[in-house]
């Protein structure tokens, strides 16, 4: 059972590595899908009133290109990053529970699958309420369709996906720390990590509970959100922006430790204030619990609440400040290396200022209410999230690159591919900010040519296809790199984390022997860590098997869902019988070689 | 290229926006009511603050990659791991602007969503999937998509919907706000100008949520008392044998008069009054011209201008069709 080859192999992994490498291909793919979305929806807009694609379509697209980078390529893309790093920096041989890890993969992949099925069947019935689904338009009486079945039921999935990750992580990192790894010698990635777990285990039965509502509302006829019997709407509002808002945290807390770990090895210096750093990581990640309902000013919840909103999201802008100042003092000094990896991180910085700022813009009510729904937002959340997230990630895969594949990829594709992207992502986004001030909503499939900003549009749409491009270029990258780049050896960046002390990519138990830590950045304050010590016994390192049941139990769940879909009651006991029967084998399965 | 070239680029987006011209109707930065000109003040405060950060990061961000680019043979830096009284400096700093951002937001609050003065007209609006119902209580007047405010006089919009979330917005006259079903939201404002805003609906509200669009006159005293005179009664007699009483034949017989009220005619409530629809610069929610030649567009073939319209396409004679746009075009 445990081999390491062949395609069953896969299918049976608990190592984390592995699982990651799964997790970041499967989540690169959802990431070319929700871009190909974006790039149909730009070509739509490029001038008005263009027939590209029907306002049905158009719609099912933006709500698709949200709900999937989201759902299907950041937080999994993230998730690739947790899984294969997160072991090696805290010197651990595997994650706290190697099956519920394939487990969470495999979950991932069936709910994705099942959102995107949506556009195979006859008609193609994706979700189009928008990856924010409000009520009352997702009721059975104003979405009688499928559409809004596939993305409740997607989103539940994934859902249980994150939720296994989450827990899977908290306790890796709390019990597996090497020796002498306190907390506050943790890599600040780790750290991060472990703050975005927790919020993952608090948010997602957030939007758990509202969806299980929706779905009582769809299936069964209950108004929770329905004023016909006493529901309310706004009740969706307020529990998916309680999920919605942490989950912003989500999506960009993991980038904010990547930078945190790329910035020091590009400048030869430790990070700056890494106490700080990390506090302000965790004050981000409990304030994000008291900002939700900055994303509903329009909603009319009076001045009272308007006030304390506004208050709460302007607070929140500090601990994000101090950050980025800690950024700068982290190469304030430094003999900065102008790689890949620090293009793009330090492109992290000079982007996700900008969305910081017009983030404090619509801090203030009164601005916001005539910036939300426009798209002065869409500029805002792509600074963010794209700017921010995408750019962190990215500057994680060339830095990890070599990690995970014992290869480096190229330096000049790599600037060529920040180049693109920089450029492509400026010239996309940054009209944005106009194009919403000079009176365009979001989400609409056409406009009117009398607003003014068709040049402004196209604009857009020409960056939107230099990312396009940028993104080939990285393709490229890997793929010429994959036989014939610079083999990595250990070390090839001179990192002060433990994942640099072990082979690229690392055997099966990821280290020989388990290192003690005797500080914050052990690869630059003892260069023997590796070294095995006199006399020790190494036994035989722990080297879990393969297992079947995770994604026995995993394809339990798709089939549940086919039941509400299909309105078959026989499916639902299939899909309850294959996910027990999983879990049961897999309980009394020896796992140890 | 080295990154510290990366923002010369920035310079030229002044240049870009102005060369795309104008005019911008819908535009947020020309406000044209007390309302509107208290988010923009604000706004413009906030955007000068954001300007004062963004200028500080991005060119010390440059600064740095300039003058500590690696150079061939330097010594390891200095490993510093922190700075006590440069952290809080600069925690306080932001926290102190956010003050200078957070106070006049709190007063902006407060003074838009104060009660409605004693002497403001009432409107109420009602989203409809996909257009937009005025109802003017006190002159008993029911219309759609144009709404007709006087110059000088608060206005106090009453806003709810039929069916699911809208969201009124008229950027030139202030910021929008969500119609949501079982509560009643209000906007208030006075125009401070004469001329017609456009504007649209701002929530996602489905399928046509793109073409729900609105337009706002705001007229002189004696224009808008002219308007609110004609828009009362009943709409206009067709004369016998004209081509406008065959038009309304074909509104009854076509079942128009089922979703349509025209007073005294019909008295159905499903799509918007049209008694005086003849006076009304667009039709179909803003999205066509009020002509003859639009008009016949829209009724052939409602959901092929405006998808998922629940204004069926109904098989019409062509002569129908003619007759039935002379009628409705002379409701004025």
């Amino acid at each position: 059972m445990s081999a390491t080859k062949g395609w069953r192999s896969w299918l049976t992994t608990t190592d984390h590595k592995r699982i990651g490498l799964l997790y970041f291909w499967t989540a690169f793919v959802f990431f070319l899908i929700g871009g190909l979305e974006a790039l149909i929806i730009r070509a739509q807009l490029a001038r008005p009133g263009n027939t590209v694609v029907s306002a049905e379509t158009f719609n099912q697209l933006f709500t698709m290109h949200g709900t999937t980078m989201v759902f299907l390529a950041l937080m999994p893309l993230s998730a690739a990053f947790f899984n294969y790093i997160v072991p090696l920096q805290i010197g651990a041989r595997d994650v706290a529970f190697p099956r519920l890890n394939a487990f969470s993969y495999w979950v991932f992949v069936l709910g994705g699958l099942l959102l995107n099925a949506s556009w195979l069947l006859p008609h193609h019935p994706a979700p189009d309420a928008g990856w924010f689904g409000y009520a009352n338009l997702t009721s059975r009486e104003f979405s009688p369709g499928p559409n809004i079945d596939f993305w409740l039921l997607g989103l539940q999935i994934l859902g249980v996906a994150s939720l296994a990750a989450g827990f899977n992580f908290i306790v890796t990192i709390l019990n597996l720390r090497a020796p002498g790894m306190k907390m506050m010698r943790l890599p600040v990635f780790s750290w991060m990590t472990l703050v975005t777990s927790f919020l993952i285990i608090t948010a997602f039965p957030v939007i758990t509970v509202a969806l299980v509502l929706l779905m009582f509302d769809r299936f069964f006829g209950t108004h929770f959100y329905l004023t016909s019997a006493g529901g309310d709407p706004v009740l969706w509002q307020h529990l998916f922006w309680i999920f919605g808002h942490p989950e912003v945290y989500i999506l960009i807390l993991p980038a904010m430790g990547i930078v945190s770990e790329v910035l020091p090895t590009f400048a030869r210096k430790p990070l700056f204030g890494y106490t700080v750093v990390v506090y302000s990581g965790v004050l981000i990640g409990f304030m994000g619990w008291g900002v939700w309902s900055h994303h509903m000013f329009s909603v009319g919840l009076g001045p009272i609440a308007d006030s304390v909103f506004s208050a709460t999201t302007m607070l929140i802008a500090v601990p994000t400040g101090v950050k980025i100042f800690n950024w700068l003092a982290t190469l304030w000094g430094g003999q900065i290396r102008a790689t890949s990896a620090l293009h793009f991180a330090v492109g992290f910085i000079a982007l996700f200022t900008i969305g910081g700022l017009s983030g404090v813009m619509h801090a203030s009510p009164p601005a916001d209410l005539q910036q939300t729904d426009t798209y002065f937002v869409v500029a805002h959340i792509h600074y963010v999230l794209f700017g921010g997230t995408v750019f962190g990630l990215f500057a994680g895969m060339y830095y990890w690159w070599p990690k995970m594949t014992g290869r480096l990829l190229g330096e000049r594709l790599g600037k060529l591919h920040f180049w693109l992207m920089f450029v492509g992502m400026n010239l996309a986004f940054f009209p944005m900010h106009f194009i919403g001030l000079l009176g365009m909503p979001r989400r609409i499939y056409t406009y009117a040519p009398e607003l003014g900003v068709a040049k402004l549009n196209l604009v857009s749409t020409v960056g939107a296809f230099l990312i396009g491009a940028s993104i080939l270029v990285f393709l490229i990258n890997v793929w010429r790199t994959r036989k014939r780049g610079k083999v990595a050896g250990n070390d090839p960046w001179g990192g002060a984390t433990l994942e640099w002390t072990i082979p690229s990519p690392p055997p099966p138990h990821n280290f020989d022997v388990i290192p003690t830590v005797a500080s914050r950045l052990p690869r630059w304050s003892m260069t023997q860590l590796t070294a095995i010590p006199e006399g020790a016994e190494l036994g035989k390192p722990h080297a879990p098997a393969g297992s079947w049941w995770p994604l026995v139990a995993a394809c339990g769940l798709p089939v549940l869902a086919l039941a509400p879909l299909t309105h078959t009651l026989w499916v639902a006991f299939l899909g309850a019988a294959i996910l027990i029967t999983g879990i049961y084998r897999w309980a009394f399965e020896p796992f140890e070689v | 290229m080295p990154p510290y070239r990366r923002h010369r680029w920035l310079t030229l987006l002044p240049l870009v926006l102005a060369a795309c011209g104008g005019p911008f109707p819908q535009s947020a930065l020309h406000p044209e009511s007390d309302y509107a000109r208290s988010l923009d003040a604000l706004f413009h405060g906030i955007f000068w603050w954001a300007v004062l950060v963004f200028v500080l990061v991005e060119s010390l961000l440059l600064f740095i990659l300039l003058r500590y680019r690696q150079r061939a043979g330097a010594a390891t830096p200095k490993p510093t791991h922190g700075h006590t009284v440069l952290e809080i400096a600069w925690t306080l700093a932001p926290a102190l602007i956010l003050v200078f951002i957070a106070v006049p937001t709190m007063r902006t609050i407060f003074a838009t969503q104060q009660p409605p003065a004693f002497n403001a007209l009432r409107i109420e609006v009602i989203g409809h999937q996909w257009w937009w119902e005025y109802r003017y209580p006190a002159a008993g007047i029911v219309t759609a998509n144009e709404l007709h405010v006087p110059v000088g006089r608060p206005v106090d919009l009453e806003i709810s919907t039929a069916d699911v979330i809208h969201s009124f917005w008229a950027p030139g006259l202030g910021g929008k706000r969500d119609l949501i079903p079982g509560h009643v939201n209000r906007i208030t404002f006075t125009a401070e100008s004469i001329g017609t805003f456009t504007g649209q609906c701002a929530e996602f509200c489905g399928e046509s949520h793109a073409n729900m669009r609105l337009r706002v006159a705001v007229e002189s005293d004696s224009a808008f008392r002219a308007w609110l005179a004609g828009q009362g009664g009943l709409g206009r007699l067709a004369a016998k044998g004209s081509v406008e009483e065959k038009g309304r034949d074909a509104f009854r017989r076509y079942g128009c008069i089922a979703c349509h009220t025209v007073t005294g005619v019909s008295a159905g409530v499903i799509g918007p009054n049209l008694t005086h629809v003849g006076s009304r610069t667009p039709i179909a929610a803003g999205v066509l011209p009020n002509t003859a030649e639009a008009l016949a567009r829209w009724i052939g073939d409602p959901p092929g201008v405006k998808p998922g319209a629940r204004m069926p396409k109904l098989p019409m004679a062509p002569a129908d069709l003619t007759a039935l746009v002379a009628y409705l075009q002379s409701l004025k």
